[in-house]
């Protein structure tokens, strides 16, 4: 069955059994491997994507019910060479141990930012609540969403 | 200067082309038998090459964990790597530095000594001679074996090693693919596995059509004996059958577990290996005796991605792809079970989410390959499914320690008898007694062998840190070494340490508490070490230790303290607490004494990350059994801590760069455990001997109080 539906900007058709999961098209056919798999049950966040701009676990969404819409991935925000704030910021405070644990993170701490740019602690760690992280970063990593935040509401981008 | 003894690591790896590499692209090659496991090797080692040899960090690359062409070191393990990898690649640094110097001098018509190195390039008497490393490198013999002659930097000179320089490796991580899991060649099959509930158990009958209904798409079911594949063009297809398929399989010889050996109290009266290490029996009988017992489930890696692995059998060679944590071992261990010779086998290791020890990465390598094997020509990509990771990763052995100690008349101790019960806690295949989960599967499976745990000289297993660093005129071990746990126990980060630590800390602060003074000053009164001394007195400083309250408030603050194996890294950390039905950890103060620190910025993100590791293992983790095996086999039944139960934490690194570099990964989590436990002893006036601290075990307590 064909799907059709916009990832990172681009016009995508993608021909798959619609229960698909969304995680397993963005990695298997779209060769984006930013978006991983941790449990598959909505519990880790290791998958997280946008869809119209809201954080989704794309291990349990089915493929077919994101026809017509607009998702995001980590690559959609930056690459190495063009990096978005909050990947910046991330490396700048050096928030991570392994690193499987931050591109669903990164996720939704930029769904957290296009609504609430000037977040408080409290609110990055109620939007980052659903992630796990292993290693411990944690620290870490609302340090960076907060540089973020200061990044971007200032106007400096990467 | 004398030659050095060299580090084992360059005694078994003698050629400096197994080392370092000039290639054509103006960079060196390092390369190294140890893997990133998130902990920042890669760019540690980087760091201490790049000072040697006087190139920039840029221009050089680090080739980790691949038997084609890197060392063989063994595994990634016991925060050695800074330690023996490091030592290593700085000998050989230095002995091409200076081969490549005799060698540009005698082409030059100068003296060695008028040359020095800037970015790679020769300098002759401050001026460039037109030669460097990469005009040279084809004079150099890098068929030699490693001497260890050349005088290595003095400290002073470093200009790399101890700056805080970023980890080469997080770009990717933060921007797409970057893992062994990402890796996705074309025609690559997908496959899952089901596995055999316990060693010894048979199949007796698989319903394939159901499973194939379940799977609804193209499926390959591979057996052998108890070993179930599947295998798809469609990963989808693969994990589906794999989900559906326990349910359509059925086992004879499969083990029953009772609830109470889910428990550490099981352990005692359980068959074991028993010895005796240290000072001999105590002679008089005890005069002040006291002794306290506390325990530690078993726990999971629980790491975030679950384990993969990439195989492939072209031309009789087998290329195997692995995140596990030593691919020379992998590959040993890979031709015993599918009797190949080891030169038949290439081992590369990829990236893989942390896994804090021995978790399922080998087993997945095998599993991979035992289908490579049947599929030729095909690449084999195998991920183990969330419950797999859970279910059948060996877990950290549960421990029960109790301290018999003897008083002096100050209340100190004058006779400690440490008494451990645990099953082993090293079951790597080729250096415990361990073997490749899917070994135990096939036709013929491995003989079993007697549990063994790390000699004490590699830091023990069960009784590791079980010798208090403090000052205790007589000391032993009595080491129960529980030979049938109901499941595989391995490597977890830290091993013993935590629960001996936990044990010991907890001692220290009764005993004050008996002595009527304050924990620190207690212990400071028992610990002459002075680098321990220190650190001990400057966290608390950090923490207003001076300003702590009374107990039983609800608030508590408390200490723990340890060197890691006694001879790594010290730390020494503080926890404040507030218990009402549960514990909330507010803060944290760590600090460590990790002698000549590579990079200060990666050591102190390990110390952090170890902190809250600890936590999570004292708060929250036990892995649960039901009656055929591991039933903790999610996040929701195995929970971890969260981005709302962390606390501000504050860890720090002393500056000791007068003494050498310690192996930094593990040294926090003992001091946490203890810290939390004794802060929450604090807060409720009574102590929870029994990690971890539930909500159930305080509600108990304050019962009790
Ligand atoms: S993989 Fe989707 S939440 Fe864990
Ligand atoms: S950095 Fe490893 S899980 Fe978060």
């Amino acid at each position: 069955m064909t799907i059709d539906l916009t990832v990172n900007g681009e016009r995508r058709q993608i021909d798959a059994p619609v229960t698909t999961s969304l995680l397993e098209v963005l990695r298997n056919q779209l060769g984006l491997f930013g978006t991983r798999y941790g449990c598959g049950l909505e519990q880790c966040g290791s998958c997280m994507v946008l869809v119209d701009g809201e954080p989704v676990y794309s291990c349990s969404r089915e493929a077919g019910t994101v026809a017509g819409r607009s998702v995001t991935t980590i690559e959609g925000l930056g690459r190495v060479d063009s990096l978005h704030p909050l990947q910046l910021a991330f490396l700048d405070e050096q928030a991570g141990q392994c690193g499987y644990c931050l591109s669903g993170i990164v996720i939704s701490a930029k769904a957290l930012l296009d609504r609430t740019p000037n977040p408080s602690r409290a609110d990055i760690v109620q939007a980052l609540d659903k992630h796990l992280c292993r290693c411990g970063a944690h620290q870490r990593i609302l340090r960076a969403v907060e540089r973020a935040a200061n990044t971007m509401r200032n106007g400096r981008t990467a | 200067m004398n030659a050095p003894t060299l580090p084992t690591s360059l005694v078994e790896n003698p050629r400096l082309d197994r080392w370092i590499r000039f290639l054509p692209d103006r960079t060196v090659r390092i390369a190294t038998g140890k893997v990133e496991i998130g902990q920042g090797v890669v760019t540690a080692l980087g760091q201490i090459a790049a000072d040697e040899l006087d190139v920039p960090l840029e221009r050089v690359v680090v080739l980790s964990g691949d038997t084609a062409e890197g060392p063989d070191e063994m595994y990634t393990t016991s925060s050695l790597s800074i330690e023996m990898s490091g030592g290593s690649i700085r000998l050989v640094c230095a002995e091409v530095r200076a081969k490549a110097l005799d060698r540009a001098a005698l082409r030059l018509n100068c003296s060695p000594q008028d040359l020095s190195v800037v970015d790679g390039r020769f300098l002759q008497n401050g001026a460039d001679s037109g030669q460097d490393y990469w005009t040279i490198a084809s004079e150099i013999d890098f068929s030699q074996a490693p001497t260890g002659a050349a005088a290595t930097k003095p400290v002073a000179a470093y200009k790399v090693v101890g700056q805080s320089v970023p980890r080469l490796d997080l770009p990717a991580k933060v921007t797409g693919a970057a893992f062994v899991h990402d890796v996705l060649p074309d025609g690559v099959l997908h496959a899952r596995m089901l596995r055999q509930p316990n060693p010894g158990a048979a199949l007796q009958s698989l319903d394939e059509a159901a499973i194939r209904r379940a799977a609804q798409g193209e499926l390959e079911i591979l057996r052998d004996a108890n070993f179930v594949a599947f295998v798809s063009p469609v990963e989808g297809v693969a994990q589906s059958a794999a989900a559906a398929a326990p349910a359509h399989a059925t086992w004879s010889n499969a083990r029953r577990i009772e609830p109470p050996q889910q428990e550490a109290a099981w352990l005692k009266g359980q068959a074991s290996i028993d010895r005796t290490i240290g000072a001999a029996p105590a002679g008089s009988p005890t005069k002040r005796p006291f002794q306290i017992t506390v325990s530690r489930p078993y726990i999971a890696h629980a790491s975030m991605g679950p384990s993969c692995a990439l195989a492939e059998l072209k031309e009789g060679h087998l290329t195997v792809w692995s995140h596990g944590q030593g691919m020379h071992p992998l590959r040993r261990n890979l031709a015993a079970v599918l009797g190949l010779p080891v030169e038949a086998i290439t081992a590369r290791h990829l990236h893989g989410a942390g896994c804090y020890g021995h978790n399922g990465a080998d087993d997945a390598a095998l599993d991979a390959a035992l289908i490579a094997r049947r599929l030729p020509g095909r690449c084999i990509r195998l991920q183990w499914r969330r419950e797999e990771e859970f279910g059948f990763e060996p877990v950290g052995p549960a421990m029960l320690v109790t301290l018999h100690v003897d008083l002096d008349e100050r209340g100190r101790p004058a006779d400690w008898t440490t008494e451990i019960f645990s099953a082993t806690h090293v079951q790597r295949p080729g250096m415990g007694s361990g073997y490749l989960l899917a070994a135990e599967a096939l036709a013929e499976p491995p003989p079993e062998v007697k549990p063994t745990d790390p000699p004490e000289e590699r830091g023990g297993g069960g009784t590791r840190n079980a010798v208090p660093l403090y000052d205790v005129p007589a000391h032993r071990i009595l080491h129960h070494l529980v030979v049938r746990p109901p499941v595989r126990t391995s490597a977890l980060r830290g091993l013993g340490a935590l629960p001996n630590v936990f044990a010991i800390e907890s001692l220290m602060d009764e005993l004050a508490a008996r002595a009527g003074e304050d924990p620190v000053a207690y212990r400071l009164s028992i610990l002459s070490e002075p680098r321990a001394r220190r650190l001990v007195a400057d966290v608390a400083r950090r923490a207003n230790w001076s300003a702590r309250g009374p107990a039983g408030t609800g608030k508590g603050l408390g200490l723990g303290f340890a060197r890691y194996k006694n001879r790594a890294a010290y730390a020494a950390v503080v926890a404040s607490v507030t218990v009402q039905e549960s514990v909330r950890v507010d803060h944290v103060w760590a600090l460590a004494d990790a002698g000549l620190v590579v990079n200060p910025d990666g050591a102190r993100n390990q110390l952090e990350g170890g902190v809250v590791q600890a936590l999570s293992w004292t708060l929250k983790e036990q892995v649960r059994f039901d009656e055929s095996g591991i039933a903790s086999c999610d996040w929701q039944s195995y929970p971890i801590l969260r981005f709302s139960e962390l606390p501000e934490i504050e860890a720090e690194l002393v500056d000791g760069a007068g003494n050498p570099s310690l192996g930094v990964g593990e040294c926090t989590v003992g001091p946490t455990a203890a810290a939390v436990g004794n802060a929450v002893a604090h807060a409720l006036g009574v102590r929870i001997h029994d990690m971890p601290l539930t909500r159930d075990r305080i509600m108990a307590a304050l019962l009790k109080a």
